[in-house]
């Protein structure tokens, strides 16, 4: 790409110190330094955000929206691996600013050099509120949109202003007044109509994901829907919703419906690990197996799938990848301890929890259950944590044999779960306590489902890790050098 | 389980527009606590363009963004004079956050636009203009009405609300900002009803002030206060208590 460029001496110098700053902290055993690399090396070199986008030769790609952002993050890397290209990507947890400095930092040499740049993508998962402060610094060729529910309302604000700013942050069209000379591929999720909306100001191409199969969607509505409304005004109209909004929408006001994907799920076949997809991209077909259960995977994995097609990735190459991927950081890893398995899973929200009680149900009708229910109340997990009481925790009644709740405001969870008609077994608020608490009500070989928020999970991982005798956090992430 | 013969009538209004901070725990939790004491509830949802439904013993209306206030303002503004006979009828009633907002005489939102409310209570509430911050935070309040208590929540509000000159205060705020974070002032109460910024959801976690409202829209059913029979509040309470735990560490003590 003509404006990829070699660091400059600054930015070379930036990235070292970051290295300096992060190998220190790794020796002060202050966990992965996933921040403050990015901010020194971003305070040596503010331009290093732009660098994000410049110095990859094959361009960058952004994926955001309120769930899935890790895990679609992490397919599109193993589909960049798989057609031979060298992703450049943040880590877990890390979509702030300064993560993508972090990025640049993590992949730089001991000179301040990055390797391989010709071959090179960058790949960054941004969270939705800081995309529009960097997207016009990154220019990236393709923009991944994934869906937008109500998230942490104690740190985002409110929702409206998030679908403005994706709004505004987009290029003018080629062409008109003040058109650009960069026009970003928008894949866009046809079945969420905030997401869909994007279209209209799109300056290029857009490709359209979505799922088809309306087998797979919810028997009736869902509490946890958050665009009922269309930009006209008018009361959105689903003929099916497959989690809150998301669906197949029309407004019978100005005549806005669902756009047909151009990527799509044809046939859905969930199992209680995954799924079986037909897919339609664009005039080819192909089967697809998902390696992690729920459909809120299939979601993700159509978008990478519809990201790679964006970026003229076979199809075939696509689809072999995302079968090979293992689960992205704490989003259903599975861990053995003592003969026992610990399966991960992280809640964030009323949308990603209610299909976190979908994909548990699917292991069948008579199953038993045995859950530790983590929520934490930090910041990055939300201060306010009244947003359980919009997930639908009720469905699990009849399907518990053991559960444990657990995390700062055990108390909070255990009282939600008890109004939705389950009596929780133990509440123990420490996680190694809760841990053994849960594990104790497994059988030899049977599973132990955890759900935690984002910091709970990151301590109930690295509990269950340690236990099985797996690597710490910033080990298991992408390699560094 | 005593059964009180009682069944109550329960209109929720907007909740599919006026739902932003989980106030649908409140009627999960009336439910839960009815049920336990065989309490008939009859929940009946009124959203934009029904009729109001008619006679109900406890109205519910939760929190909205700015766009959904303005969407349900005129229509509310219209069944202002039926909502107001029914709050001096008796009629229990909880409106949290933006629905408090609206229950009281006019509301100016951020772009300046004023909102005429439904009027139950005599308060008023402006959006401070840009560069103020929102009160946002956990939050511990002392009610004044002697069988509530203390109550814990969790407040996320731009508007600033003040008390008119026939407005009683529903709490004074222990942690935490309240109606406007200068007078110490939170909520308001007429009668049965109560206007709050404390959501979280409210009713869960303080069972007192859900037993007082389930009290109050049985007497406005039989016409007799009822005794309601205790029950195991050890959830709770645990859950409660962790909230003032919170509050205390992470919001100001009002002086």
């Amino acid at each position: 790409m003509a404006r990829t460029r070699q660091a400059s001496l600054r930015q070379r110098g930036a990235l070292i110190a970051g290295r300096l700053a992060r190998d220190a902290t790794r020796r002060l055993g202050r966990g992965g330094g996933t921040a403050l690399p990015g901010l020194v090396a971003g305070k040596l070199a503010p331009d290093l955000i732009e660098a994000a986008g410049t110095l990859p030769g094959l361009g960058a790609v952004t994926v955001t929206g309120t769930n899935g952002k890790t895990t679609t993050t992490h397919l599109i890397a193993a589909i960049a691996r798989e057609a031979g290209w060298t992703p450049l990507t943040n880590r877990s947890g890390s979509n702030l600013a300064r993560g993508l400095v972090t990025a640049l930092v993590d992949t730089a040499t001991g000179t301040g050099a990055i390797d391989d740049r010709d071959q090179r993508l960058g790949l960054y998962e941004v969270d939705e509120a800081v995309l529009p402060t960097v997207f016009a610094r990154l220019r990236p060729r393709a923009a991944v949109f994934l869906n937008l529910f109500r998230d942490q309302l104690d740190r985002y604000g409110e929702i409206d202003s998030v679908a403005e700013g994706w709004a505004g942050m987009l290029p003018p069209k080629p062409g008109s007044e003040n058109g650009a000379s960069w026009a970003p591929t928008l894949v866009l999720n046809a079945d969420d109509p905030s997401v869909a909306q994007l279209a209209e100001d799109a300056p290029g191409r857009v490709v359209w994901f979505g799922i088809d199969d309306v087998s797979v969607a919810l028997p009736g509505g869902e509490h946890a829907s958050d665009a009922r409304f269309c930009r006209c005004g008018a009361r959105l109209t689903h003929d099916v919703q497959f989690m809150g909004h998301v669906g197949h929408w029309s407004c019978s006001s100005c005549g806005r419906r669902r756009p047909t994907p151009e990527v799509a799920a044809t046939r859905v076949a969930l199992d209680a690990d995954g799924s079986e997809v037909e897919l339609r991209v664009g005039e080819e077909t192909a089967t697809l197996r998902v390696p992690t259960a729920g459909l809120y995977s299939v979601t993700n994995a159509l978008a990478a799938i519809a990201a790679a097609h964006a970026l003229g990735i076979d199809t075939e190459v696509a689809v072999r990848a995302v079968r090979a991927a293992g689960p992205a950081f704490g989003r259903q890893e599975r861990f053995v301890v003592g003969g026992k398995h610990v399966r991960v899973w992280l809640a964030k929200n009323p949308a990603g929890l209610n299909e976190i009680v979908r994909a548990l149900l699917a292991s069948g009708p008579d199953h038993q259950l045995t859950v530790l229910a983590m929520l934490n109340d930090d910041i990055q997990d939300g201060k306010d944590v009244s947003w359980i009481y919009d997930a639908d925790l009720e469905r699990l009644a009849g399907h518990l044999g053991g559960l444990v709740c657990s995390g700062d405001r055990a108390d909070d969870m255990a009282l939600r779960i008890a109004i939705g008609g389950v009596t929780p077994t133990a509440v123990v608020a420490e996680t190694e306590a809760a841990l053994d608490s849960a594990l104790a009500l497994v059988d030899e070989g049977g599973t132990l489902d955890v759900v935690a928020t984002y910091t709970a999970m990151i301590d109930v991982r690295e509990a269950a890790a340690r236990r099985a005798g797996v690597g710490s956090y910033w080990e298991s992430t992408e390699p560094s050098r | 389980m005593t059964a009180l013969g009682a069944s109550v009538r329960v209109v929720t209004l907007y909740d599919d527009v006026m739902n932003v901070y989980a106030d649908r725990g409140n009627l999960l939790a009336i439910q839960h606590r009815a049920a336990k004491r065989g309490i008939g509830v009859e929940a009946i949802a009124a959203s934009l363009g029904d009729p109001l439904p008619d006679a109900p013993d406890l109205v519910l209306i939760g929190g909205g963004q700015d766009r959904e206030q303005r969407r349900i303002a005129d229509e509310l503004c219209g069944h202002g004079p039926m909502l107001r006979a029914w709050a001096d009828d008796g009629v229990a009633m909880l409106a949290v956050c933006g629905g408090f907002q609206l229950f009281g005489r006019w509301y100016r939102d951020t772009s300046g636009v004023t909102l005429t409310g439904a009027g139950v209570f005599d308060v008023t509430t402006v959006a401070p203009g840009p560069g103020q911050e929102r009160c946002i935070g956990d939050i511990v309040v002392q009610s004044t009405i002697p069988e509530v208590g203390e109550v814990v929540g969790f407040e996320n509000h731009g508007g600033r609300t003040y008390l008119g000159p026939t407005a009683e205060p529903f709490a004074r705020v222990e942690y935490g900002r309240g109606n406007n974070g200068a007078d110490g002032t939170e909520g308001a109460v007429y009668r049965s009803a109560i206007g709050t910024y404390l959501h979280g959801s409210v009713l869960p976690k303080n069972p007192r002030l859900l037993d007082w409202l389930l009290g109050r829209a049985i007497l406005h059913r039989t016409g007799s206060l009822p005794v309601l029979p205790p029950l195991d509040d050890a959830l709770e309470l645990r859950a409660h208590r962790a909230a003032i735990e919170v509050a205390q560490r992470r919001s100001p003590k009002f002086a």
